[in-house]
């Protein structure tokens, strides 16, 4: 299925080639596992400390049974924080 | 050092200077810096007074553990009465100032009545006088900076001062230190403007003393460096991205305003956040971030150091404005670029030089022109009204007019000098000023992010971030996650953060160690520094203590629950798509619970059982 990933701040190193500043559209397995996908881009879980998925948080207990589906966008930062 | 016990007293009106010694009662109560210089104002300033007036008295107070080795310890803070608010205001700063002062040997100025001619106030340690600003009066706070250092041939003297639109009466007017840091929020340096006082030029060359246990100290400040270093956020994401770092964070959550409140979302986020600071431009090949920099004592460094293109419009003909000088904050970012719907990088970077360069608050100042904007949008103003500038959302030709504009006090100037409370009551469109006690908000929408709504609806100095930044628990997972659009448990949050922020700003350290710090880190080094109970549960009443006085001082003031509300837009336009569709602020299922566990009655007034529970 056709899903897009978002990476920010220090994760950006992690995003395959491609022209947008932080998104990519990828191809992966139906239903994939939302820590799966993170773990394919070896980013770490406390790197992955921001996860959102279409704009919303999905704390860590429930990132290993989260099922993503076509056109889902994930969304992935560190810790970060400002004011 | 710890506390110096010695303050300054200022008679502008009388032109004398005289030591006092600092009431360590109040000092063992109110910690310092906010909490101290607020205790000092409540007593000494009717809360009815002209905030423009000789009765109103200009505080700059240092923590106690300002010039000290803990990290950002070189914090001060200006404490009035604002004129934009009416209510009490307290801005912080960090720079170098702060320090200074403590090495000159005192904890804080007390400015109060008015002088008949523009002058400074030079302290060289003991030795304090006021001299003829005749210089310097009519200049930007970087030329008053420069000539300053030049006159007195110091190139380590600190320097506060205000700039040109503070002098024409802007209402949201800095007090700016070290050319590019600002007690940025409420006016205080139009209070300084009103007192005909330019500038304070400090130079300290004491040493570090006081502290209660020195040994002590110095051990909870290594600890405590150790934990900020540790920190992913203190240690490497501030250092790194700085605060920007925020915008695409607060846009992808669904809490991002943009065209004056009036969308939450904006497209050209990633176009001005810290990342594309980072990247190098299409057009000079030079990224907008030159280096990162720190305040006093500061193992953080969050601080930005930005460059625009010289071929820029906006600089083109501009060499002055060539070099690195203080870059974007997010908050700043936010309010001159999402709000006026402008993401262009570099004009807005320019703008942020103008803001520091002659001190008005960017928060105030950008939401002020985004207001303009859809006023202008709707047709209630015309470029008769706006000396002939199209004020559309987005233009940033409009945007560097108009700052230009501002800094001359011209024309329209003097509209947009009285933010956006005023300006939309003039013309008739009360409705689209986005402002608590006539103070904008800043970054972050109240309909996305509940806690946030209730923190600026119920902040002491109308509406801020800075006060209770529960925006780091909703979106941000600090110290935990909360649920960004949950109502129930935020009072609770609120006063926590509130509370905990009052002793922060009363201590002398920088509210972003709070990334990293609890007051279980905070404590330690207060208690290890002053005499008195600064444990956990100390430190947390004195903040209670200072949020309460302050809310009395309002209250005489004139305030009322009337004015804990936020604007109708952000209680009946829902926000239109994005990950928070359909949401309002639910200010009205949070505000009674928060006055009953703040120990206030249904009409927010603070009771006497809580003046009895807090020795008020
Ligand atoms: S964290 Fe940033 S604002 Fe705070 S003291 Fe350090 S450099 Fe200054």
């Amino acid at each position: 299925m056709k899903m897009y990933i978002e990476f920010y701040a220090s994760l950006m190193k992690y995003l395959p080639p491609g022209n947008s500043r932080f998104r990519r559209e990828v191809k992966v397995e139906d239903s994939l596992k939302l820590n799966r996908l993170i773990e394919c881009y070896h980013i770490s879980p406390e790197e992955a400390h921001l996860v959102l998925v279409n704009g919303h948080y999905i704390y860590h207990e429930d990132r290993p049974n989260r099922k993503l589906i076509e056109g889902d966008v994930v969304s992935i930062w560190p810790p970060v924080a400002g004011g | 050092m710890s506390w110096t016990r010695k303050i300054l007293r200022v008679n502008l009106s009388k032109g004398t200077c005289t030591p006092e010694a600092l009431n360590m009662d109040w000092a063992k109560a109110y910690l310092g810096q906010r909490g101290l210089a607020s205790k000092y104002l409540v007593e000494e300033v009717d809360p009815t007074c002209d905030a423009l007036g000789p009765d109103n008295k200009l505080i700059m107070a240092t923590g106690p553990l300002t010039g000290t080795m803990a990290s950002t310890a070189g914090r001060y803070s200006v404490v009035c009465k604002s004129p934009l608010t009416g209510a009490i205001a307290a801005s912080n700063s960090g720079g170098f100032l702060g320090a200074e002062m403590k090495f000159a040997g005192w904890d804080m100025i007390i400015f109060e009545g008015k002088s008949e001619k523009p002058v400074y106030l030079l302290m060289q340690d003991d030795k304090v006088e006021l001299r003829s600003a005749d210089a310097i009066w009519g200049k930007s706070a970087w030329e008053t900076d420069d000539i300053l250092h030049a006159t007195h041939q110091d190139p380590q003297m600190r320097i506060a001062c205000i700039g040109r639109t503070a002098e024409a009466g802007c209402l949201y007017a800095a007090v700016m230190n070290d050319k590019h840091r600002a007690a940025g929020r409420s006016g205080v340096g139009t209070v300084m403007a009103s007192k005909n006082l330019k500038a304070v030029a400090i130079r300290g060359t004491g040493g570090i003393g006081n502290l209660e246990d020195a040994k002590k100290f110095m051990d909870a400040v290594d600890a405590g460096k150790q934990v900020l270093a540790d920190g992913a956020v203190t240690g490497q994401g501030l250092p790194i991205y700085g605060t920007q770092v925020l915008m695409n964070v607060i846009n992808g959550v669904g809490g991002l305003p943009a065209h004056n409140m009036r969308d939450v979302g904006f497209e050209g986020a990633g176009d001005i956040s810290a990342e594309a600071m980072a990247e190098p431009r299409k057009s000079d090949g030079k990224p907008n971030l030159t280096t990162n920099a720190g305040c006093f004592a500061c193992t953080i460094a969050c601080g930005r150091i930005s460059t625009v293109d010289k071929t820029h419009f906006s600089v083109k003909d501009k060499p002055q404005y060539h070099g690195a000088s203080g870059g974007l904050e997010y908050e700043a970012a936010w309010a001159l670029g999402a709000d006026t719907g402008v993401s262009d990088l570099d004009a807005l970077t320019y703008v942020n030089f103008l803001c520091n360069e002659d001190g008005f608050d960017p928060i105030t100042f950008g939401a002020t022109v985004a207001a303009a904007m859809e006023m202008f949008g709707d047709g209630d103003l015309t470029t008769d009204d706006t000396d002939g500038i199209e004020l559309k959302f987005g233009s940033a030709e409009a945007l560097v007019a108009i700052t230009e504009l501002l800094v001359t006090g011209e024309g329209f100037a003097k509209d947009l000098g009285q933010g956006s409370k005023r300006l939309c009551d003039k013309y008739k469109r009360p409705e689209l000023s986005m402002t608590v006690k006539s103070q904008e908000f800043p970054a972050y929408d109240p309909r996305g992010i509940q806690g946030i709504g209730l923190n600026y609806a119920t902040s002491n100095r109308g509406a801020c971030h800075l006060r209770g930044y529960t925006v780091a628990s909703e979106v941000l997972g600090i110290p935990v996650k909360t649920e960004q659009n949950d109502a129930e448990g935020k009072p609770e949050l609120v006063k926590a953060f509130q509370d905990a922020t009052a002793v922060v700003d009363s201590a002398g350290l920088c509210l972003f160690t709070t990334f990293a710090w609890g007051m279980d880190n905070i404590a330690p080094q207060i208690d290890a520094a002053c005499e008195g109970d600064w444990s956990v549960e100390g430190c947390l009443e004195a903040g209670e203590r200072i949020w309460n006085m302050e809310r009395i001082f309002n209250q005489a003031a004139g305030f009322t629950a009337d004015d804990d509300k936020l604007p109708k837009r952000m209680l009946n336009e829902a926000i239109k798509g994005g990950p928070t569709d359909g949401q309002v602020s639910r200010l009205g299922e949070m505000l009674p619970k928060y006055y009953e566990i703040r120990g206030w009655n249904p009409q927010g007034e603070v009771t006497a059982e809580t003046r009895k529970r807090l020795s008020l």
